[in-house]
């Protein structure tokens, strides 16, 4: 892939993608250390969708997302702050959700992410509605879903692709095909060879990309979103990518082939693009470490702080399930 | 006031609503171009355009997938789901999302969601198109459920569904389309959420019931006013929330409970109207609660046994001597 973008855009990946890596290191760490409880579902070694992906969005455009229980790397990748998604992590107050969401329910949207769903197929038909509203209004906002390869297994995923078609709305599809649905194999569970050939059926446009290198995933993503808000309807894009980690914290996904996940460690995300960059003088090896040794620092410090913040008040735990009622008043006045 | 059916209170709110509020938006199935499969919204389409009214694929998931994502967004849809039934379909959607994600969000996000289903018995058509499905929205916290059952309250409950910032699950009993009532001419009658009628005014007993058997139980109610007993018949019209209150001061004048669904019997709504006031006014009973349902019975296809198994009055009769004589 040739160089597509500046060196300052890059910078911010590269920075992202360390982020976002150290972040769930630590996370897991956290686990273990029965500092966060639950699960988590880590998407180490597939950090450059996220990055791409995030490049792609304009939240102040009205422009959303949501994406599926590995949406750590989503989040932070579109602006979530690291504090916000720390303290949710361990149920504290102050995280994105109150603590009310946690690891698999994420959501922030000043950043446009609408939701990390945590049922299989069921982001996408709700990316559907929010770009059916952009669709209405006129904004030229696109929604992206984004999934995995076990996804277009489920009723949901071919409902929603199939509306999204027929209605052309402004939807960019995102597979992450990271190789196994939980704990099986894609090529047992699917009948064809790639996610991307579903995309068939439902008479849209799709594309393969190589889901290890940022900038081969930005240009295909930026096509699909231009041709969503010129009105061109829904394009399916399939990422290749890997999971180094297993399916969620109680995996230790002994069921990969040997030397599997040494081979795709070759092809790291960040290594591919730190090495371009240096290879095109716009990095140093010393500056790199350092940009390493700084994320590393930032997600310690925001680890420590999180940690330290209070728990939420028990008054909430029966908040936030309604809404105060928009009309009220009137409804009253109709009585 | 003028008097209509109850199919042309859920056309009258709808259009009331779009008229009122561009952010309106309506899709289902066949809702469109053709008027709904119970002619219950005819011209729509033809007033609003296809861009605000949507004809959809028969895809429960993505239309109310779709409905939740447009909510979220910040417009306020109404969906068709046409049988009640087929909520089955697409109960993630529903309990697990609509429901869940104003709280899983702690409160970022807002669902003002309609979802319009068409429940209940209106003879022969069968196991599955036929129940009585609001029960199985009470269970999950964040829907508000709406059962009303005459023409004056779907106009008015369908309205104030529309303008609530909360997913609202509105059950229109089918085999009511027809039937007529009184509504105000103005464009403004709303009904509030969590508020019962009371139907009928009586002394000796309290029945509850919702949508088609509100007449079932007023029949009952005539035919034991011949034998002196006054039923008060109260109509929760909608389930949550669930105005316990009207209830409770009925029962403690009246000292009976009966309550009327056609619906299962375990954890039906009856149930949860007899628990709570077993909780909280126990002394105010004089006589065992009675539950008149389906029992634990499926809606058959054949005539005779489809009428043996739903309510009817003498059921009803015979719910109210066995709280009073017992």
């Amino acid at each position: 892939m040739s160089t597509c973008l500046g060196a300052a855009v890059r910078h911010k990946m590269l920075a992202n993608m360390l982020l976002v890596r150290h972040t769930e290191e630590r996370i897991q760490e956290l686990f273990l250390e029965n500092v966060i409880r639950g699960t988590t579902h880590l998407c180490i070694g597939q950090e450059a969708v996220s990055v791409a992906m995030a490049e792609v969005v304009d939240a102040a455009r009205g422009d959303t997302v949501t994406c599926t229980y590995r949406g750590h790397g989503h989040a932070l990748a579109l602006g979530m702050p690291l504090d916000s998604l720390m303290a949710e992590m361990m149920g504290k107050a102050s995280g994105c959700s109150k603590g009310k969401g946690g690891s698999m329910h994420l959501a922030d949207l000043e950043v446009g992410l609408l939701g990390t769903f945590a049922v299989v197929g069921a982001g996408l038909p709700v990316t559907n509605g929010a770009a059916l509203t952009a669709q209405l209004r006129g904004t030229g906002a696109i929604s992206i879903s984004i999934f995995g390869d076990g996804t277009p297994n489920i009723g949901a995923w071919h409902e929603a692709v199939n509306l999204a078609a027929v209605w052309k709305l402004p939807v960019v599809f995102l597979c992450e095909n990271n190789r196994y649905g939980e704990y099986t194999p894609y090529d047992d569970t699917a009948p064809v060879p790639n996610v991307s050939d579903r995309a068939a059926a439902y008479g849209i446009p799709s594309a393969i990309v190589d889901g290890q290198d940022a900038e081969a995933v930005y240009p295909v993503l930026l096509e699909a979103a231009e041709k969503a808000r010129a009105g061109e309807g829904p394009t399916l894009v399939e990422a290749l990518t890997y999971r180094y980690r297993g399916h969620s914290r109680s995996d230790p996904a002994t069921y990969r082939p040997e030397g599997e996940l040494e081979r795709w460690m070759e092809r790291d995300p960040i290594d591919i693009l730190a090495q371009r960059m240096q290879a095109d003088g716009q990095l140093t090896a010393a500056a790199f470490e350092s940009l390493r040794d700084q994320q590393k620092a930032e997600v310690q410090r925001v680890t420590e702080w999180a940690m330290n913040e209070p728990w939420p008040a028990l008054e909430e735990t029966l908040e936030d399930i309604w809404a105060p009622s928009g009309d009220s008043a009137a409804q009253r006045e109709g009585a | 006031m003028a008097v209509i059916t109850c199919r042309d209170a859920v056309v009258r709110a709808l259009d009331e609503e779009m008229a009122r509020d561009e952010d309106v938006i309506f899709f289902g199935e066949d809702v469109g171009k053709a008027g709904g499969v119970f002619k219950v919204t005819p011209g729509l389409f033809e007033k609003y355009g296809e861009r605000r009214v949507r004809d959809t694929p028969i895809s429960e998931n993505a239309i109310v997938g779709a409905g939740v994502g447009a909510a979220v967004t910040g417009m306020r849809p109404v969906i068709e789901l046409m049988f009640a039934d087929f909520a089955a379909v697409t109960l993630d959607q529903i309990v697990n999302q609509a429901a869940k994600l104003r709280y899983m969000s702690g409160g970022q996000i807002q669902v003002p969601l309609t979802i319009r289903m068409a429940q209940g018995s209106a003879g022969g058509f069968g196991s599955q198109h036929s129940q009585c499905c609001e029960s199985w929205f009470m269970h999950a916290p964040g829907l508000k459920v709406c059962v009303p059952g005459n023409p004056a309250d779907i106009l008015g409950l369908l309205k104030s569904a529309v303008r609530d910032d909360n997913p609202v699950i509105f059950l229109e009993h089918k085999g009511q389309y027809a039937e007529r009532g009184e509504v105000p001419d103005h464009a403004n009658h709303l009904v509030p959420m969590g508020q019962a009628r009371i139907v009928r005014e009586g002394g000796d007993v309290t029945i509850v019931a919702v949508q088609h058997m509100v007449g079932v139980a007023l029949k009952a109610a005539d035919t034991l006013a011949e034998q002196g007993v006054e039923c008060e018949v109260i109509d929760p019209r909608t389930l949550v929330p669930l105005d316990m209150e009207t209830i409770a001061r009925s029962v403690e004048k009246t000292g009976h409970l009966v309550t009327v669904e056609e619906a299962v019997r375990a954890g039906g709504w009856g149930a949860e109207v007899v628990s709570q006031i077993t909780e909280n006014n126990i002394w105010s009973l004089e006589g065992p609660v009675v539950r008149v349902t389906l029992g634990a019975g499926i809606i058959p296809f054949s005539q005779p046994l489809e009428e043996h198994l739903l309510p009817g009055p003498e059921d009803v009769v015979a719910a109210v001597r066995r709280s009073l004589e017992s």
